[in-house]
């Protein structure tokens, strides 16, 4: 819309801060931990399927997309998607591209803030000596609203202050000035502090600890080819979902950085080069780390039975301990740095499309957009941070973090793919193209993809009891209707047979404070969209876009 | 380890980390794109344009 500020600095930095985009804590915790939820070699097949079909289209048709856009200087998504077709309603759809962000990076710096704070703890050696259930304790006392002087868990205040000024500084610095630098930086830290950790899950085995103490069988469990998974829709719908949070499409991040590629250079071998370097976090980096080390001192049927994202916090300083109080420190700072670097590099890119956005129709400053992007998110982040045992957290991430990338990144699929056409959008990928693309992704990206989607989308509608589509199914057309789990997004929507009490005796239930924190972001989503329309208006005072309709 | 379990590890983590090596040494390996020698090929321009048809 206005001249044209921010650029990147060099590829090599385009490259690194678009996998570091994608490269967050997903890799080294969601990734390892899905592939033991879900039994390890039943998903792996499914998941490389999955990358394939649907993730790599996703990459080439984000960067394809936001390469157009910037070609007419739209660096986010309502205006992106609003210069590929006629129909203006598209501009609001594209406010999931920067509202998604703001709902992410609310919980997500909370979690960077955690990984500081342990850095912090365990140079200070908080840990050295704690058994497991002191670690686990250090966690919930950690997060727990009742722990402060004045009941404000102040710590975690001060950690996620600090964190989110760390976020706002590298942001107010621009592109190749903050952003860039950082990843250059932040990227080739986490790919050693991460082969560091890997070799050392690698070379493990078996430590003696107890029964089934042997990181060998970790590997055996997350490796073992096993087909069984092919024929599980439980397991495609978990590893697609998977290859969505790790790749960071859906969300608005890759279409913002992509923007300021110039029209003439390259985004397919671009792509791929970013794609890839997230998997080789995931898959090798990802794949030897937590579960390995756990297992090797709790056991695979502790682990079988434990796993989840907290474990990074819950265990990780104990395992550490294992191999002496020096190694507690070393290893705990690798480890919480490690995830630290992961988390900055993903949550720079979730303000670039605010930043972008601001900058570019609003003609604000660096610093302003910056700011004022702290601020916004510092009063979503508050009810996370002090509300985080009643739900909210959780409640962010299942809109925003979930089912919002899912919405978008339908929307975008079919609307590249099948309304801007797919021959204009293929001549957009491989327009200045470094590498010859396949064809086939052409076939994927007008058909497989936006299929794919779709069967997640309906399958997390729509999902059944205990994930059992056996039972559902049967319930189904015994007349006995179809039977919601408590997570579907249809069941989320309308509680069915639950009554919504806000209060009990005088006190806010759970649901309060539930359905204040979806109101929030409803407020979030009109607020954006009212400035899209803002926007929309400015443009049309200032430069008329004559459209044949 | 099982043999089928360290196959499958390292054929599928090898695939990635060649594919990623590979992928990065091209990007590092291919030369920048010469600037457009004329107006008309220039893409560095700041304002929209309206939809083709």
């Amino acid at each position: 819309m206005t001249e044209v500020k921010e650029n990147w600095g060099s590829r090599v930095g385009l490259i690194l801060a678009m996998a570091g985009n994608a490269v967050g804590l997903g890799n080294f915790l969601r990734f390892p931990i899905k592939a033991v939820q879900n039994g390890g070699g039943e998903f792996i097949i499914p998941y490389l399927v999955c990358f394939l079909l649907m993730g790599l289209p996703l990459l080439f048709v984000e960067w394809g997309m936001g390469r157009y856009g910037g070609k007419f200087g739209d660096h986010s998504t309502p205006f992106i998607l609003d210069n590929m077709t006629k129909r203006k309603f598209w501009k609001y759809f594209g406010v999931f591209g920067i509202f998604t962000n703001f709902g992410v990076i609310a919980y997500y710096t909370y979690i960077e803030s955690w990984t500081l704070a342990y850095v912090w703890e365990s140079i200070k050696g908080t840990f050295i000596g704690m058994d497991i259930n002191n670690v686990s304790h250090y966690f919930d006392q950690y997060v727990d609203i009742n722990d402060g002087v004045i009941n404000l868990p102040w710590k975690a205040l001060g950690f996620f202050v600090v964190t989110l000024a760390i976020n706002i500084w590298i942001l107010s610095k621009g592109l190749s000035g903050g952003v860039e630098k950082a990843a250059k930086i932040a990227m080739p830290l986490l790919l050693i502090f991460g082969a560091f950790l890997a070799f050392k899950g690698l070379s493990m085995g078996n430590t003696g600890a107890c029964a089934d103490c042997d990181a060998t069988m970790a590997f055996n469990f997350l490796w073992e080819p096993n087909f069984n998974g092919l024929w599980n829709f439980k397991t495609w719908l978990e590893a697609a979902g998977q290859v969505f949070f790790t790749l960071s499409v859906g969300m608005g991040t890759i279409q913002c950085y992509a923007s300021y590629i110039k029209y003439r250079d390259d985004i397919a071998l671009n792509a791929m080069s970013a794609g890839w370097m997230n998997e080789f976090v995931e898959i090798v980096l990802g794949a030897s780390v937590v579960i390995p080390i756990a297992v090797g001192y709790l056991g695979m049927e502790w682990v079988q039975n434990n796993a989840g994202f907290m474990m990074a916090f819950k265990t990780m300083p104990y395992l550490f301990d294992q191999w002496g109080a020096v190694s507690n420190v070393i290893f705990g700072v690798f480890w919480f740095g490690l995830l630290f670097f992961a988390g900055v590099t993903s949550s720079l890119a979730m303000g670039t499309p605010w930043m972008g956005f601001m900058e570019h129709e609003f003609e604000w400053g660096r610093k302003k957009s910056a700011i004022v992007f702290g601020i916004i998110v510092f009063i979503l982040a508050l009810p996370t941070i002090l509300f985080f045992q009643q739900g909210v957290f959780d409640e962010y991430d299942y809109w925003t973090g979930t089912v919002s990338l899912v919405v978008f990144a339908l929307a975008e699929v079919i609307l590249f793919g099948w309304i801007f056409g797919i021959d204009k959008a293929w001549k957009e990928i491989t327009h200045g193209a470094d590498i010859r693309v396949p064809i086939i992704f052409k076939f994927f990206i007008k058909w497989v993809t936006p299929i794919f989607i779709m069967l997640v989308f309906i399958g997390a509608l729509i999902k059944p009891k205990n994930d059992d589509w056996g039972i559902a199914w049967n319930s189904l057309t015994s007349g006995n209707g179809w039977i919601f789990d408590k997570g579907s997004i249809l069941h989320q929507l309308f509680r069915f047979g639950e009554k919504t009490i806000w209060f009990e005796n005088g006190h806010p239930t759970g649901t309060f404070f539930i359905d204040m924190s979806r109101l929030l972001l409803v407020l979030t989503f009109a607020g954006i969209a009212y400035l899209v329309h803002i926007a929309s208006k400015r443009r049309e005072n200032k430069i008329p876009i004559e459209h044949n309709d | 380890m099982e043999t089928s379990a360290l196959i499958m590890m390292i054929t599928v983590q090898g695939t990635v980390t060649l594919l990623t090596g590979y992928f990065f040494y091209k990007v590092l390996k291919t030369p920048p794109k010469p600037k457009p020698d004329s107006f008309s090929e220039n893409d560095d321009y700041p304002i929209r344009k309206p939809l083709e048809d």
